[in-house]
This record gives C-alpha cells, structure tokens and sequence, in this order.
C-alpha cells in the first residue's frame, strides 16, 4: 500500500529559501510501513523522554505543593500550598548560603574561570610551538570525573600532610589552615578546584569558535597597526559572538549542576551547602522530606530554565536563517 | 558533571591552521611561551602531585610532606587494586557504559535521522524538547525519578534480580541512555543536515524503504560523528558519579567512579593509598583521551558547526 504524502515545507534552510520555503514543496513517498517506522524511531525515545525526564519535572513541581514523606501512599498526599516555600525562604538556614554557593559557582566560573580559557585560546590560536601538547595540558583535568578531581584537591589542601600548608609552613596546631574544613574557606578551595577543571573546557569551546575567524580580518587589523588587545576587542571577540552564547550557557549549566566536588568532600555540608546537595540530602539519602525537597528542585528548575532558554532560542534562529 | 551539556564543543587542531597568519608578533612569542610553560605546570602540578604521593609510602609522607622521598614503592597500587577490589568496579562500570554507549548513539541517531531528514511539523519542538532534557541538572529530577525506580515492578530476572528499576545495572543504563539522548541527537542532528537530503531522496525512488535508508545510506555515512560521539559518551558515562550514588543501594554494584565514595572511608586516614586509587580510576579516562585525541577533536568540532 503506497500512499503519496506531501512534505512539509523546507525548513532547514540549506538553500537559504525559506520564508517563501512553501514554494518549494517537495514530495516525498513514504509508504504506510515507513510512517510506522518513523513514527517508532521517534516514538519510543520520546516515550522514556517524557517518562524519565519530563514527568519527573513536573512531578518535582507537583510534589513541592505537597508534604508527602515518600512512605504514605500517594491517595493520601496532603497538600500544602505554599508552606514548603515559606519555609525555604523565611525557615530553613541552609536555603541561602546553598542559592548564595551556586551563584558564587556561576561568578567564579564566569569571570575567573572563562577569561582565563579565553586567553588560553587566543594564545594558543596560532603557530606557536607545541600548541597541541598545551591544549592536551589544558584539556586533560575536563576528562577527569569531578569525584576525583575532589580526591586530586584533597591532597593540595589536606591540613597536615597537603602541599598547600606545607609550602605556607602552617602545619603546626596552633596555625593551620583547614581549607576544606572551615565553612568560611571552603567554598573557595572548591572553586580553585572547579576553575583549574572549567578553563580548559573553555578554552576548547573558543578554539572551535577562533576557527572561525577570518584570518584576513586579523590580518587587516595587524596591517593598520592595531595592538594585539585592539585586535581582540574589535575583531575577534565580535565574531565570537556565538561561541559566547554556548559557552554562557555552558558554564551557567555546570555551575547549577555543581554536586560531585562538594559530595565527596563532605557531603555538601558545612560550607559546601549547593542547591543539587540540599535536594539529595532533603529528600533520598538522609530524610524523607520529599515535598520540601522538590520545591527546592523546583527552585534550581526555574534558574536552569534561564540558559536553558537562551539555548533553546538561540537555535530557534539558526533554524529560522 | 558528566553529561556537559555542550552542545557546541570544537578542539581546534594546532597543526591545522593552513592559511593562518601569524597574529603575534615574533619576538613576543618569547613572553608568550613563558606564560603558557608557567601555567602548563600550574595546570599539571595537582595531577603531578597526586601520582607522586601515590608513590610514597605512609611513614615517608607522614614524615616529609613536600621533600624528597626515602623511597618510591608501587605497594599503594598494588593496595588500592586489592583492598578496594578495583578489578570488580571496573567491571561494574564496564556493564553500565558499553550497553549505553552503543545503545545511545543507536537510539539517538534514529531520532536525528528522523527529526532531520523529514519534515514533520513538529520537528523542531522535539528537537528541542530532547535537547533541554540534556541541559536540566539532573537533580531537579532526582527525587520523583528515584520514586519511579521504586515503583516499578516486574522487570525481569536477567535485567534485575528483585523487579525494580533501583539498584540495578538496567536502571543506571537506561536514566544514561534517556538522559545522554539530548546531546547525541543534537550533535548528529548537526552532522546529518550536512549530509544532502538527495540521498535520501535517490535510495527512496530505488525503492528503500525508511530502515533501509536509514540503515544502509544514513548511519554508513554518519560514523565519523558517531566515532567521536562514542568517545565521547564513554568519558561522560565513565565519569558519571551522581547516577550511580543515589539510584544504587549496595556499595558493591556501583561503578568505579560512584564507588570512589566508598573508598574514601576504606582509605580514609591514608592519603598515599587514596591517590593511589584516584590515578587508577582516572587511568581509563586519561589513556583514552591520549590514543583517541583525534576523536575528540573530530567530534567536539561537529557540535560547534553551526546547528
């Protein structure tokens, strides 16, 4: 059985015909058993899609309107209206130092971490000697896993036998300086951690975008005697306007996501308070605060939402040109 | 995290610059090595340093944090790879990032090859609907997911050994295979608009039906990115420690880099032994990445293309 299926306009833009893309109709033969076929290859990913991922979303935003300790069975779920939320702002002590830890994440990764893979890409864009072995330096703590990049710190910063206080001489009882374990330093110890791992990631985002660069644009701006920053500010940071947008994104996603460094040190606690930790503690490994839990879920939801509509826009456009 | 939701990632070949002009100025590259050798060895002293105490003994370290060693031993290795019982979680990771390797890049290169080379009207929703299940942190997720894992009952026996999704190698496998879709499909989504819809079209008039197109013209064409994509996925999955800790009662099913979380207690007090084990959990990741650099730079480039 064959039956003739018009296709929908050309969007993809290949030729650059598209707000008159109707005009390119195109036909295309699908039979009854292709459509099935397409429809499964879809279907079925997009099933576990919305059953693992999706569903569960908007259950941790039904959940957080409830208390249901996870026991109870569902039937008998009492709803609370706002109290997990009023309890989150104005009651539990963890809430603002957590929110405050994610947002210092973002800021350190933003404008530490990002300018120095920025620079480290400038630099290493062009002919210079052992390019390759540098970025492979570079690169290589972003294939470590964050669990062992936590270990790997932990022996910079271990209060005795750690190379940091040994080289600053501040082992002894009276001076030492517990990095990891003093809540008023931690955060910061991690975050040199999270830097020396997110720079080089960075830094490959902005080699692939420094490709692209025209090089007789540099070239030009060379010749008119324009100095090495000139030239970035003017020429190469504007055409790297879209590896800007991914790298945004990208960093505002890890700094959300930031858990394995602060579990492994201890457990998120102490200091080390983030959003993903007070979730997990809440609610599956410690207590069986579920409904709290989830609004605070629903609280990073709503802030992962931010970048995750710049991306979702982003490709919007690039769809749409 | 694991699953790095970039969507655009490129490693730019150093050699490959045909053409480029040389924006320094010579006699500055002399400053320039400088700064970059100061921050190589600043960026490889924490490994440095790791895989050196992993080579001294206690007493030695104890005695002399930062000096020179009495003795270098490998006994920490030897210690961690039995006392830890590394063999078994290399094993358990073995189990968990084969099957969703293969089975991801399968899945996901359907979806891409149906969301792009046919156009449905609701293409690019999906698109974007699969993607931005990559971007949410995955504990935003957690809790009614673990439920879910609890839930269920009846999966079979060879699958799992008490009915559930929880605490076992299936679970794991399928939250990495639904949870890495996003950005497979997103990547060879990219890779496969590159490819002319021609094709498609010619096999379709030679009579293929829509598996066979796909099967024997599309995916063919698709390995490089595929290739890339498995080198990928395979350091994300393999790095993966969120997953594995809170959907996995018993310590002993976990993969190696979840069970780290066990051996801090095992090696609590022994830093020599703990950086013995962190360099051979990390040994995979690190020798892939060296043999397979080519990859990396092949398929981190395919997302930057634009989408």
């Amino acid at each position: 059985m064959t039956d003739v299926a018009p296709a929908l306009p050309d969007q993809s833009g290949r030729t650059g015909a598209t707000v008159i893309g109707r005009a390119r109709r195109r036909y295309s033969v699908l039979t009854a058993g292709d459509k099935v076929v397409l429809g499964l290859m879809i279907g079925i990913p997009l099933f576990f899609d919305l059953a693992l991922i999706w569903g569960p979303t908007i259950a941790s935003i039904v959940l957080s309107f409830t208390n249901w300790n996870g026991v109870e069975p569902l039937d008998k779920i009492k709803v609370v209206g706002t109290s997990n939320y009023e309890y989150l702002i104005t009651g539990y002590p963890f809430f603002w130092p957590a929110l405050w830890h994610n947002i210092l994440w973002l800021l350190v990764l933003m404008f530490v971490a990002t300018p120095i893979g920025m620079l480290l890409a400038v630099l290493l864009d062009r002919e210079i000697a052992g390019t390759r072995i540098y970025q492979s330096i570079f690169y290589l703590p972003v294939v470590l896993s964050l669990a062992i990049i936590g270990f790997i710190w932990e022996l910079q910063y271990a209060p005795e036998q750690g190379f940091i206080n040994n080289v600053l001489g501040r082992t002894a009882n009276d001076n030492l300086i517990d990095w990891l374990g003093n809540p008023s330093l931690n955060i910061w110890a991690v975050l040199v951690a999270a830097t020396w791992r997110h720079a080089g990631y960075v830094m490959v985002l902005y080699l692939a975008g420094l490709k692209s660069v025209d090089p007789t644009l540099k070239e030009a701006a060379a010749i008119d005697g324009a100095t090495a920053w000139q030239t970035f500010r003017r020429v190469t940071f504007p055409v790297m306007q879209p590896i800007n947008v991914v790298v945004v994104v990208v960093t505002t996603i890890e700094s959300l996501r930031a858990f394995d460094i602060a579990y492994v040190i201890n457990r998120g606690k102490n200091g080390l308070e983030l959003l993903s930790t007070l979730i997990t503690n809440n609610s599956i490994s410690e207590s069986n605060r579920i409904g709290f839990g989830s609004s605070i879920a629903v609280v990073l939801l709503v802030v992962s939402l931010v970048p995750i509509v710049i991306f979702l826009s982003r490709m919007m456009r690039e769809q749409e040109t | 995290m694991t699953s790095t939701a970039a969507p655009a990632m490129a490693y730019a070949e150093g050699e490959s610059a045909a053409g480029r002009v040389r924006s320094g100025r010579p006699q500055r590259n002399g400053l320039v090595h400088v700064f970059l050798i100061v921050m190589a060895a600043l960026w490889l002293f924490p490994l440095a340093w790791a895989v050196y105490q992993s080579f001294r003994t206690y007493g030695d370290t104890a005695a002399n944090p930062v000096g020179l060693p009495q003795e270098l031993t490998v006994q920490n290795y030897i210690d961690a790879w039995n006392q830890a019982e590394l063999p078994h979680f290399y094993l358990n990771t073995l189990l968990v990032t084969i099957p969703a390797v293969i089975v991801v890049l399968f899945v996901a290169s359907m979806v891409a090859f149906a969301l792009t080379k046919f156009n449905f009207r609701f293409n690019l929703w999906l698109l974007m609907l699969f993607t931005a299940g990559n971007l949410l942190p995955p504990q935003v997720i957690i809790v009614p997911l673990f439920r879910i894992y609890l839930t269920i009952r009846g999966i079979p026996e060879p699958l799992s050994d008490n009915g559930l999704l929880y605490d076992q190698y299936i679970g794991i496998i399928l939250i990495h295979i639904v949870f890495q879709m996003g950005f497979c499909i997103f990547v060879l989504g990219n890779y496969m608009r590159t490819l002319s819809r021609e094709l498609v079209e010619a096999a379709q008039v030679d009579g293929a039906g829509i598996w066979t197109v796909y099967s024997r013209v599309i995916l063919p064409l698709c390995r490089p990115a595929l290739a890339a994509l498995a080198t990928l996925e395979f350091t994300f999955i393999y790095n993966d420690f969120f997953w594995a800790l809170l959907l996995m009662s018993h310590g002993d099913r976990r993969p190696i880099t979840s069970a780290l979380n066990n051996l801090t207690g095992l090696f609590f007090s022994n830093t020599n032994l703990l950086a013995a084990g962190s360099i051979l959990v990390a040994i995979p990741t690190i020798v892939v990445f060296i043999a397979l650099q080519k990859q990396f730079v092949r398929g981190l480039a395919l997302g930057s293309t634009k989408g």
